[in-house]
């Protein structure tokens, strides 16, 4: 059996790099991932391992970038502001087409406090050119270090930036996490990767760029045959990645969505209402980006009731309302909805529940 | 597929289909000439990866015949540090850049690449503008000069051009740096054996090497290819001097 240990979510995040074999680490501080960064010095650098600080964020997505384009699994980790100066460099990592793994650590807007406030930023691509990436959102700390090995296999899959969506609490937060090692499918050889013509197998030079479309490659001669190709890989991942958890659904009038932390929250309050005979389910989006449309249309035709809970202002309810398409009454429970209005506050299941009633 | 080798063309010059990229009388397509002629006279062709940000310079990404990135306008002094660390000290990782990219945009990447004293090498060709976008300020506009961002000429209110040989060359953790010009058969012998010291500075491990390869820009000077070289001698050398600024082969 693996090894069990008690630690942060943000440390998760690094023993999950490690069992997916990553060779690279590149970041700047930002609170509240700092834990993150300060386990990459510690432990990457001894195992002979690349760790490296940047100037800034906008340094460390073009380290990234430096990194990824080698063909070794690399990495960075931020938090919301970061986030915002990587945008350039995410548009430039999806053109380019180079797998790697950021980890963004929400915090409530511009508060170093706990929050769910960058989803529509990682869903719907905040840089330019009309990119998506792949978003995974984990639960737990258990969540986080396996997806960290999810998240690298998927983005070698389809050579894409894949984001590994935490938050303050899961990345405070300490718990026990089992240090296993998982299996995925054999993947493409990266013949891609710029090494050095010394490595290349037809002794043709690599060139690897930005402006795919723009600059000629073998790929891509032009830039409608790159948008026929980048479509057909969103199509591919929207067709085959789609992941979600759904619990007590299959008789469920009312229907609870969350995604990170909150969907324990809303695990609680499940509970309680069916104690107390509710019949309610939930679905919690695993990927927010191919967000699981189906299920959401499914249970739409059934008459069910949603009640979307998020720890922000309302994001995820957007793509909830465009997946149940005017069939369904969908409600929200959001930050205003915190057991104190302050940044100290949290959405309480005592909450779920009591709105879960006001809609019943 | 093999490439067709040109007779007069330096070996590294990839013959490709595209229509001549610089505008006559402009002198980057020379630069990237001595580029070529650099790596292949080291015998670094096969263990070499270029580098390139976003400008005229771009170019240089499909001109030349090794293993390239073009990446963000500014960053490849960011893009170079990370691919070092990771492919090591038997790959030659090499910039080409603009005076834009390396000092404005890429101010940041370029200082802190040479402050951390990266084993990688700059190539900044400096042609006083920006080229590609039309003639506008760069950081390396002379003072009066004029461009389509400052028409009545640079003034203090615009600032002072910064001398990245000279700034560079400060730092401790830069082991080269030097400037260069092409105006004459003996400066383009002489800034070939700049670029060729500055690669030998990261062939050997020393740290960061930068050379600046002073270039005509005719057609946003809006002068004639020879009246663009004495140009540069008369308005750009008094103010960007050629020379070695840095040359150590321990960072102390």
């Amino acid at each position: 059996m693996a090894e069990k240990l008690l630690i942060q979510g943000n440390e998760a995040i690094g023993w999950g790099a490690l069992a997916a074999d990553c060779k690279a680490f590149f970041g700047y501080p930002i609170t509240p991932q700092n834990e993150a960064i300060e386990w990459f010095a510690r432990e990457f650098p001894q195992r002979g391992r690349v760790f490296l600080q940047s100037a800034s964020e906008c340094g460390s997505i073009n380290m990234l970038h430096g990194g990824a384009v080698t063909g070794v699994r690399a990495m960075t980790s931020t938090s919301g502001p970061g986030w915002a100066l990587m945008q350039e460099g995410m548009s430039n990592l999806s053109n380019a087409e180079l797998p790697c793994i950021i980890v963004l650590v929400q915090r409530g807007w511009n508060t170093t406090r706990h929050a769910q406030t960058d989803y529509t930023s990682v869903t719907q691509g905040g840089g330019y050119g009309g990119y998506k990436t792949i978003v995974l959102a984990p639960k737990s700390g258990q969540e986080l270090h396996d997806f960290m090995q999810l998240g690298f296999y998927l983005a070698d899959k389809y050579r894409t930036p894949v984001v590994i969506l935490s938050d303050a609490i899961l990345g405070q937060m300490m718990e026990s996490v089992e240090l296993q090692t998982l299996d995925f499918e054999p993947l493409p050889e990266k013949d891609w990767a710029v090494t050095g013509k010394k490595d290349s197998k037809d002794g043709n030079r690599r060139f690897s760029s930005i402006a795919q479309g723009m600059l000629p490659t073998p790929r891509h001669p032009n830039l409608c045959s790159f948008w026929e190709d980048y479509k057909n890989k969103l199509d591919s991942i929207k067709e085959n990645e789609v992941r979600y958890e759904t619990s007590q659904l299959d008789d469920a009038e009312f229907i609870l969505v969350a995604f990170g932390y909150v969907a324990r929250v809303c695990g609680q309050a499940l509970l309680w209402a069916r104690d107390k005979g509710l019949k309610v389910g939930l679905i919690r989006p695993i990927t927010l980006w191919p967000f699981p449309s189906k299920i959401f249309e499914e249970k739409s035709l059934t008459g069910a009731k949603f009640l979307v809970v998020e720890d922000n202002m309302g994001q995820m309810i957007e793509d909830v309302k465009l997946s149940v398409q005017g069939r369904a009454e969908v409600h929200l429970v959001s930050s205003l909805d915190r057991h104190l209005p302050i940044e100290e506050g949290a959405i309480y299941p005592e909450k779920v529940l009591e709105k879960l009633e006001e809609i019943i | 597929m093999e490439e067709k080798w040109i007779a007069g063309t330096p070996k590294l010059w990839r013959d490709i289909p595209l229509i001549i990229p610089f505008c006559p009388g402009c002198q980057h397509g020379t630069a990237i000439k001595a580029l070529c002629e650099v790596i292949d006279e080291l015998g670094m062709e096969n263990n070499s990866v270029l580098v390139v940000g976003v400008g005229c310079n771009t170019m240089a990404s499909v001109l030349v015949n090794v293993d390239s990135v073009m990446v963000a306008h500014g960053r490849p002094g960011d893009v170079a540090s990370a691919m070092k660390r990771v492919l090591g000290k038997d790959t030659m990782v090499i910039t080409w850049q603009g005076d834009g990219d390396t000092l404005a945009i890429g101010c940041e990447p370029t200082v802190h690449a040479a402050a951390r004293s990266e084993n990688i090498t700059t190539f900044m060709v400096n042609n006083a503008n920006y080229g590609t976008t039309g003639g506008q300020l760069a950081p390396t506009s002379v003072m009066g000069q004029v461009t389509t961002t400052s028409p009545l000429g640079r003034t203090p209110s615009h600032g002072y051009p910064i001398q990245g040989s000279e700034f560079l060359g400060s730092l401790r953790g830069v082991a080269y740096s030097a400037r260069g010009a092409f105006t004459s058969p003996a400066n383009y012998q002489k800034t070939k054996k700049y670029m060729k010291r500055a690669l030998g500075k990261q062939k050997d491990c020393v740290g960061y090497s930068f050379v600046e390869i002073l270039s005509t820009c005719p057609a946003n000077w809006h002068m004639s290819p020879i009246e663009s070289l004495k140009w540069i001698e008369e308005e750009m050398i008094p103010q960007f001097p050629l020379g070695e600024f840095k040359n150590v082969d321990k960072i102390e």
